[in-house]
């Protein structure tokens, strides 16, 4: 009985229907800024990937940068246009820039997305008071959406 | 050497994206067809290091925003202005005094003055904004009821005491007694606040004439303030811009009329030093 219980678990983690808890920001292994294994263990699906990074709410990427496939609407430039990104890095360097920009540019002004400490003043989402528990601002999963989305901008 | 010219090169390459050319764009602004204002002159030498040329915001906007400025019938911020003149001339408070029994002619008495807060009180040992000397004014000569910091009626005042200083240098002092004040304001410029880490400096020193989304970003200059802005249509305060730039970094922010904001208006005015005075200014 308790044989076949475990079976069952091994193989829903193998097939990737079981869910796997989140890797904790805290957690997250960087090598050379670079993140190897999934943070969410359910591969990223690029579809919404692209709304998190178009949108306001989520990552509002593009307040940054422009991605020509995306034809948003007043894409910003103060980061550098992402056409071809993910010729230019693999998944795990992508996955460490998202999370933590900071280990890959030293000073970088890009955010870090999952990170939840060494902050000052952070606050309660942009409300302008202060923040009572931070969750990153993007989830595992999040995450993980938008590399897919990344890896889809390839040199043609 | 040779290492050494290979790195700088090397970074020269690593920070293109934020050092991309800043565009202000050409235009001159001339107020009611005469009176000619500085919107881009040298950068006061304690930015040598940092910026060779500042700029006011008005460069950064759009044609039909910049226009709304030219003339005081189509600037919306001079309505408040005028309310100023009717604050000015109102006796309140137990004294039996209105602005105008101390100070007569706000366009004589006012000239000039604008231009060189916030500065040094000497009686009171304290770095004074103009809407601190303003409440002082109500409260100690006139025993009336001080204006709430970020008020309607302190921002038409405001206004009307920028508009007898439109076209003059910003001209703060930054030494002696102000010296700490200036030093802790500073300090906050370049601090990275919020969840999102992000200093003043991040936007309106490395990323000036970039786009933030649909904002084209400007030096972040207070010579224009207060400031008339179609988005929300009304005067804005100083410190409502600085609350509502640090909440844009997922921050905590200070209060208006807080010491921090009041440290933070007297760097930010000195990184203006040498630029007219435009209050009540136009922006999106
Ligand atoms: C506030 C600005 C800003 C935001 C917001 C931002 N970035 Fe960036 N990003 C930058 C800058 C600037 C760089 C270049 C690194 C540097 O020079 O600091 C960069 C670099 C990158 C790179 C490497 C680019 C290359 O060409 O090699 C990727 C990938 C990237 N960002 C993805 C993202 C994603 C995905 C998001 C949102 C989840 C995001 N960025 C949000 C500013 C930003
Ligand atoms: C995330 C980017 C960002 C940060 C960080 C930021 N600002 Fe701004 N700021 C803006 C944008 C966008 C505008 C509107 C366009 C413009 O004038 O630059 C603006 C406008 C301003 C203006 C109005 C300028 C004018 O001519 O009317 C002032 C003053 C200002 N900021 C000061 C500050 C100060 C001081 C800080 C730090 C406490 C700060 N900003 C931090 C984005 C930012």
């Amino acid at each position: 009985m308790k044989f076949s219980v475990l079976t069952l678990a091994a193989s829903l983690v193998a097939t990737g229907a079981f869910a796997a808890e989140p890797v904790a920001p805290a957690d997250v292994v960087y090598t050379d800024g670079a993140i190897e294994a999934s943070l969410s263990g359910t591969a990223g699906n690029p579809e919404e990937g692209a709304k998190v990074f178009g949108s306001r709410a989520m990552g509002n990427c593009v307040a940054c940068h422009e991605v020509t496939s995306l034809n948003s609407n007043f894409p910003g430039n103060v980061g550098p246009m992402l056409d071809g990104v993910g010729s230019r890095w693999n998944e795990a360097e992508l996955r460490g820039i998202v999370a933590n920009a900071k280990l890959m540019y030293e000073g970088t002004i890009m955010p870090a997305f999952y990170k939840v400490d060494g902050f000052t003043r952070p606050g309660n989402g942009y409300t302008g008071k202060a923040a009572e528990t931070l969750e990153p601002i993007l989830s595992a999963q999040q995450i993980e959406d938008v590399v897919a989305f990344l890896m889809t901008l390839k040199d043609e | 050497m040779k290492f050494k010219a290979m790195t700088a090169i090397a970074a020269l390459l690593l920070s293109v994206p934020a050092m991309s050319l800043a565009d202000p764009d050409e235009d001159q602004l001339v107020l009611n067809g005469e009176m000619e204002s500085v919107t881009e002159t040298a950068a006061p030498a304690h930015l040598s290091d940092v910026l060779d040329t500042i700029y006011s915001g008005w460069r950064f906007r759009e044609n039909e925003t910049q226009a709304l400025q030219m003339d005081d019938f189509d600037n919306p911020g001079m309505i408040f202005a005028d309310l100023g003149l009717d604050q000015w001339n109102a006796v309140e408070g137990e004294e039996g005094k209105s602005c105008a029994s101390c100070h007569d002619d706000v366009t004589e008495s006012m000239k000039g003055v604008r231009a060189v807060y916030p500065k040094w009180n000497e009686a009171a040992g304290e770095v004074r904004t103009l809407a601190m000397q303003i409440n002082d004014c109500r409260e100690t000569n006139m025993q009336a009821e001080p204006y709430k910091y970020n008020s309607t009626q302190m921002t038409n005042m405001e206004a009307l005491i920028s508009v007898q200083s439109r076209g003059m240098p910003v001209n703060v002092a930054i030494d002696g007694p102000v010296q700490a004040t200036w030093e802790a304001g500073k300090e906050m410029y370049y601090t990275r606040f919020g969840q999102l880490e992000l200093s003043c400096a991040n936007c309106h020193e490395d990323n000036y004439g970039n786009m933030i989304r649909a904002d084209h970003l400007s030096q972040g200059q207070i010579n224009g303030f207060p400031t008339y802005r179609l988005k929300n249509a009304k005067l804005n305060q100083t410190h409502d811009r600085f609350r509502g730039c640090i909440r844009d970094t997922r921050g905590h922010t200070f209060d208006v009329g807080s010491p921090e904001f009041v440290a933070l208006e007297l760097y930010v005015a000195s990184r203006g030093n040498g630029l007219s005075v435009e209050g009540p200014s136009v922006r999106n």
